[in-house]
């Protein structure tokens, strides 16, 4: 359930530039980064990021230590371990004239994605779970043809009390 | 003129209980001097003005103009080295600004504290390709500790005192100060900080369970070796490393930017190791089976081909910056710390030892350094040993990019404490003409000598335009064989003797010297080259020798880029 690489949490004050230099120093040293989302946190002036490494535990290792080293980088945490909470997020816009619509929707009850626009050919769903549940939506999708699609990349958060919660996780994204 | 000097120091005397509003451009000049900065080197142009303007009614600042912008950098660079107190350059925007760019890289890989003040279009202009107008911020991003686009007066203060703060704590490095033209202008107040902020340390400090884990590895090594680097200087720690390696009985070995930071008359001393290192540095480490890094990073000009370097060693790790450890190589203990104060502890966690039977061992594979060539030649290693005893030791040498630097990192005998500058991560070409006008200035009571080849001291020499306004008493000895001789050596070596465009012809120095009012003399034969650095030092003010070595003369013993000790070659092919 943790998914593949090595997930980071990065606090980072919320400067012009502090983006910037966190994707330089990703391509600088020739990081292997997976995913990367970016948004507010719940501190005013702190933008929260989470990272997907590839690579070896030295790999991430030098990423965590050189993000660091970055002066408006204030928090790095490898939440991997430990059941975090991973989500992501995707529209995925996929060709179904009337005769496809009824199985389109089907596979969208299946796993739990919303239907958010319709048209004459195509329906665009919303889906929101672990990267592997998108995955395989969209592999199943993708028979019918999918025109255009976005992915927001896995965000994460640790769990608060990791034996308590993780039942209730299971249980909400099953 | 003096009037109205010091009649605005008076003014801000009586200023300085409420807070003051003052122009941009003073709050940069009243945060300088609050810094302790003293001097700095530039250039004025259009986006800079306002600075250059206010800056005279602040005489305790000397500013140096220099003659291109990159030399500014090198001058801080080299002021931050010598004193170990930030280097401040200023440039304009656009052009200036990125003038100053390799200067930064090699103030950034050698970890110096340098703070560069630039210029940038006014805020309206910034994003409309403005005249002079680079995104110095976005250009500098990956070659400095930190920058600043300042977007008000009123964060002006704050932001240089900050800058300071972040250039000379921790791991040191350049910081840049992108100040635009209005903001330069615009009006807010100044208090200065009440104290200063005390840089945080981020790494948790290591534990005596730490130092206690690296003591027991050091004494039950059989044939332990310390290698140390430039952390040691920057830290100042020469003290400890020398109570560590005397009370541990540890061999101790200094990269190129680690030289002077233990004396090499010492019978611990071994000397440099890696690609240019005397061979019996480099078959020590081959042998090793604990090496305790401190205050270095494990270079590729150290280490060679990784996978095969000190095959037998466990590494403990000493360094301030967390990053470094187990960044090269895999890390038996990982030692977070200053080297003053982490070599303080770890000697005090470890037992005393002795070593002599493996100290005996590597001295015995020692070669005395390349034979001095017989008859009228005369060897690069004559003219250091003349720069050394016509000095007693006391000189700051300023070394240059190339053979050169290798000779000079290798034939001196450095004891006395930072008395070695040289850009070691970078390589800069051109760095120690320039570099030398801020060892002058931050010790002025110190002989100062650039050791440079024949390629470097071209790359710069508009220098010597700076170094004849400002009188600055700089002695240069070019070591002088027509090549660019570093690149020639791999072209003998391994492009078959192709010597493409590394032929290069030099002007008459001594005419040139004479150009900038200078005095410079040829020096073509061994009688007289010690008669030379005499006549040097006897002149007051800048000299510039040139002397005539072998013009196919080889830095000998060289480790192959990426190679191996196996791969070593030891002599010239005739000896082989």
């Amino acid at each position: 359930m943790s998914g593949a690489g090595r997930t980071l949490v990065v606090l980072l004050e919320d400067h012009p530039g502090a983006l910037t230099r966190v994707t330089s120093l990703f391509r600088r040293r020739n990081f292997n980064i997976d995913s990367l989302a970016v948004g507010h946190s719940e501190r005013p002036g702190i933008s929260r990021m989470s990272v997907v490494v590839a690579g070896d535990a030295s790999e991430v290792d030098q990423v965590v230590k050189q993000l660091h080293k970055l002066i408006e980088v204030v928090e790095v945490r490898d939440v991997s371990d430990g059941a975090p909470l991973l989500r992501e997020m995707a529209l995925i816009r996929v060709r179904a004239d009337s005769t496809k619509r009824g199985e389109v929707t089907e596979l969208a009850k299946l796993f739990g994605a919303r239907v958010v626009d319709i048209s004459h050919n195509t329906l665009t769903l919303e889906i929101t779970g672990a990267e592997h549940k998108v995955e395989s939506l969209v592999k199943l999708l993708s028979k019918f043809g999918i025109e255009e699609m976005v992915r927001s990349g896995r965000i994460a958060m640790a769990r608060d009390s990791a034996g308590a919660s993780v039942g209730m996780d299971e249980a909400l994204s099953a | 003129m003096t009037i109205t000097v010091e009649k605005s120091a008076d003014t801000r005397k009586e200023q300085d209980a409420v807070p003051r509003r003052l122009t941009g451009s003073r709050i940069v000049c009243e945060a300088l001097i609050e810094e302790g900065v003293r001097e700095m080197w530039g250039y004025p142009g259009g986006a800079i003005m306002p600075f250059y303007d206010a800056l005279k009614e602040y005489p305790e600042l000397h500013h140096v103009l220099v003659r291109h912008e990159q030399a500014a950098a090198h001058a801080a660079d080299g002021f931050a080295r010598a004193t170990g107190r930030v280097g401040v350059c200023v440039a304009t925007s656009g052009p200036g600004a990125t003038n100053l760019v390799t200067g930064l890289a090699t103030a950034y890989m050698d970890s110096v504290p340098v703070v560069a003040i630039t210029g940038q279009v006014a805020r309206p202009g910034i994003g409309r390709d403005s005249f002079q107008e680079t995104d110095i911020v976005g250009v500098t991003m990956p070659i400095t500790k930190h920058n600043f686009l300042v977007s008000s007066a009123a964060e002006l203060g704050p932001i240089v005192h900050e800058a300071f703060r972040i250039a000379r704590s921790g791991r040191p490095g350049p910081v840049l100060v992108d100040v635009p033209k209005d903001v330069q202008n615009e009006l807010a107040e100044y208090t200065p900080p009440a104290e200063r902020a005390p840089s945080s340390p981020r790494a948790e400090r290591p534990t005596r369970d730490t130092y206690e884990r690296a003591a027991r590895l050091i004494s039950s090594a059989h044939r332990p070796l310390i290698i140390a680097g430039h952390g040691v200087i920057i830290s100042g720690a020469y003290d400890e490393l020398r109570a560590f390696a005397e009370h541990t009985g540890i061999p101790v070995i200094t990269t190129l930017l680690g030289i002077s930071c233990f004396p090499e008359s010492h019978p611990l001393s071994l000397g440099m190791p890696g690609m240019h290192g005397p061979a019996h540095v480099n078959r020590a480490i081959d042998q090793a089976d604990l090496i305790v890094g401190v205050g270095m990073r494990f270079d590729d000009r150290v280490t060679g081909d990784l996978r095969y370097w000190a095959p037998n060693a466990r590494i403990v790790h000493m360094d301030i910056d967390p990053a470094e450890i187990g960044k090269n190589v895999p890390t038996a203990v990982g030692i977070v710390a200053d080297a003053k104060e982490g070599l303080a502890r770890l000697t005090a966690a470890c037992e005393p030892g002795d070593h002599d039977e493996w100290l005996r061992g590597i001295r015995a594979g020692m070669r005395p350094e390349r034979e001095v060539p017989t008859g009228d030649r005369f060897s690069p290693a004559e003219v250091l040993a003349a720069i050394k005893r016509t000095t007693d030791g006391r000189a700051k040498l300023v070394t240059d990019v190339g053979q050169h630097q290798m000779w000079a990192a290798r034939f001196y005998g450095y004891d006395r404490p930072n008395s070695h500058i040289s850009s070691g991560g970078l390589g800069t070409m051109g760095y120690a003409l320039p570099a030398a006008m801020g060892v002058k200035a931050g010790c002025p009571g110190d002989p100062v000598w650039v050791v440079a080849g024949d390629g470097g001291i071209q790359m710069n020499i508009q220098e010597l335009g700076t170094i004849a306004q400002e009188g600055y008493d700089i002695k240069v000895a070019i070591l002088n064989n027509g090549y660019l001789g570093m690149v020639r050596q791999w072209q003998e070596f391994f492009h078959n003797r192709n010597y493409a465009e590394t032929r290069i012809s030099s002007p008459d120095y001594s005419l040139l010297c004479r150009a900038f009012g200078l005095e410079g003399r040829k020096v073509e034969h061994r009688a007289d080259v010690e008669a030379a650095v005499e006549w040097a030092m006897s002149r007051k003010g800048a000299v510039v020798l040139d002397f005539t070595i072998e013009q196919e003369a080889n830095v000998y013993p060289m480790v192959p880029a990426g190679g191996t000790v196996a791969g070593m070659i030891e002599e010239p092919e005739a000896e082989r």
